[in-house]
């Protein structure tokens, strides 16, 4: 790994401040993605700012029927929070699904968001659930934050302090996990408010995304006859794991699944 | 770059040092303190053969800078043994023969400690689960989950089973 300067700022303005005034900075969270990628000197980042002594980015909070998760909360802690093993009981077992539990302590939810890894989980359930992203400056709709491969609507000097979500009447999520780390081969989240219904993808494309058909259907009638191979298997990824045809049909299979245990 | 003032508790002992910040935890435990139980065996966080303990939670040396961990605590394999008696988990090792070549079994000891602190009742697919961020080349892990069931039971009612 190339050397850097580190800095562990208190404040959110204070590691902004840091952060306009290094060369070439990085916010650094649980460290799970940008560590990894810094010791295959995948990038070399002048500067580290440690956003993990910053207070109250890791509280849960429930306020009338909005959840409201800090963003440094660790993918752990999310799994055993009572309020969300109350109110959203299957995004817990999602948090609990990632990697494995070294991964899951030091790895948050802010960090995967801004990461936006095609196959990752929380991405997928995010844009499922009606949810906002909230940053030190701005508030940004679930629908626009994930903008392609690794690439979001976050200015590089932006931090996600947390993400609200509103209690779903119904919220589940499946994965094909890749046997070696866990991350989704294809993964499916589905959130139900009264009679509209959101399907989003997971692992199948460059970016998560909303399998508009499924969810159409769906939202008129939840059941299991809903027409299949609606997603264009031009459209998704082939690679060792699976191909483009194998994941259109995991998307079917995973969705049923789902609304047979609803 | 700028070296800085780490202080770090090891295995009960206090260090105050001036580190580079690319420092990692398992560097600075083989190299700098020569406490070579903990093992390196990937370069892509996934083997876990160098998990030590923090706040009772095993997670990974090889994923962690000593910069992130000012002022906090963390327990090795070289720890566990107590006035020359082994851990319940390490002597469950030996018994259930949970070793073969012997290069995952720290990382395997401190990640079923770690376990047994979540959950001091574990059932063999509770381990299997907690087992997904260890890698063993050797065993098939038969034996590992053997040794981990009964290391489990010991910590809760330690027993003399020093053969
Ligand atoms: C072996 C292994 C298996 C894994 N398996 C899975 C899996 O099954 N599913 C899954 O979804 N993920 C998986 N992951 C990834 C894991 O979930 C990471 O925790 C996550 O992708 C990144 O979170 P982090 O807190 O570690 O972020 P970091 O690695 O610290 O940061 C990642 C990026 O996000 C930026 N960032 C971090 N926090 C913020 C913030 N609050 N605001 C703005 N930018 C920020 C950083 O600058 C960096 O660019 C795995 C990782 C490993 C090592
Ligand atoms: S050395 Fe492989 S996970 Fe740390
Ligand atoms: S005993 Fe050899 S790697 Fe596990």
């Amino acid at each position: 790994m190339y050397n850097f300067n580190f800095h562990s700022p208190g404040t959110l303005d204070e590691a902004i401040n840091l952060y306009n005034n290094s060369e070439d900075p990085k916010f650094l969270a649980g460290g799970m993605t940008l560590l990894a990628s810094m010791k295959q000197r995948l990038i070399s980042p002048s500067d580290l700012i440690d956003l993990r002594n910053i207070s109250n980015l890791s509280e849960v909070s429930l306020n009338d029927k909005v959840l409201k998760i800090g963003s440094l909360c660790s993918h752990f802690k999310l799994s055993r929070n009572e309020i969300i093993n109350d109110k959203i009981k299957n995004l817990a077992k999602l948090a609990d699904g990632i990697g494995d539990p070294a991964v899951r302590k030091m790895g948050t939810i802010g960090g995967s968001i801004a990461n936006s890894d095609p196959a990752a989980d929380w991405p997928a359930a995010i844009l499922a659930l009606k949810s906002q992203i909230i940053t030190n400056s701005r508030i940004i709709s679930n629908k626009d934050f994930f903008t392609g491969m690794f690439e979001t609507l976050l200015e590089d000097n932006e931090i996600i302090t947390s993400i609200e979500i509103e209690i779903p009447d119904y919220f589940n999520y499946k994965k094909l996990p890749n046997p070696a780390s866990r991350y989704a081969i294809v993964g499916v989240a589905i959130a139900k408010y009264g009679n509209n219904v959101n399907v989003a993808i997971s692992g199948a494309s460059h970016t998560p995304f909303i399998a508009e058909t499924i969810s159409d259907y769906l939202s008129n009638n939840f059941s299991n006859d809903f027409p299949e191979k609606t997603i264009a298997k031009d459209d998704l990824n082939e690679d060792i794991h699976a191909s483009a045809e194998y994941r259109v049909n995991l998307i079917d299979v995973l969705t049923k699944q789902i609304i047979n245990e609803s | 770059m700028h070296e800085i003032s780490v202080k770090i508790t090891i295995n009960q002992k206090d260090y105050e040092r001036n580190i580079q910040p690319n420092t990692l935890l398992v560097d600075f435990l083989r190299e700098e303190l020569g406490l070579t139980g903990t093992h390196v065996g990937c370069d892509t966080s996934q083997c876990g053969a160098c998990m030590v303990l923090h706040n009772k939670s095993a997670i990974k040396s090889c994923s962690i800078l000593v910069a992130q961990l000012n002022k906090q605590e963390i327990t090795t394999i070289e720890n566990l043994q107590k006035d020359n008696e082994l851990h319940p988990m390490q002597n469950a090792f030996r018994n259930n023969h949970g070793l073969q070549c012997g290069f995952c079994t720290p990382g395997m000891i401190m990640s079923a400690i770690s376990l047994v602190n979540e959950n001091s009742n574990p059932s063999e697919k509770d381990i299997r689960k907690y087992l997904e961020g260890n890698l063993c080349r050797c065993t098939g892990y038969q034996n590992i989950i053997k040794s981990i069931e009964e290391g489990a039971k010991d910590m809760k009612e330690p027993r003399i089973t020093n053969v």
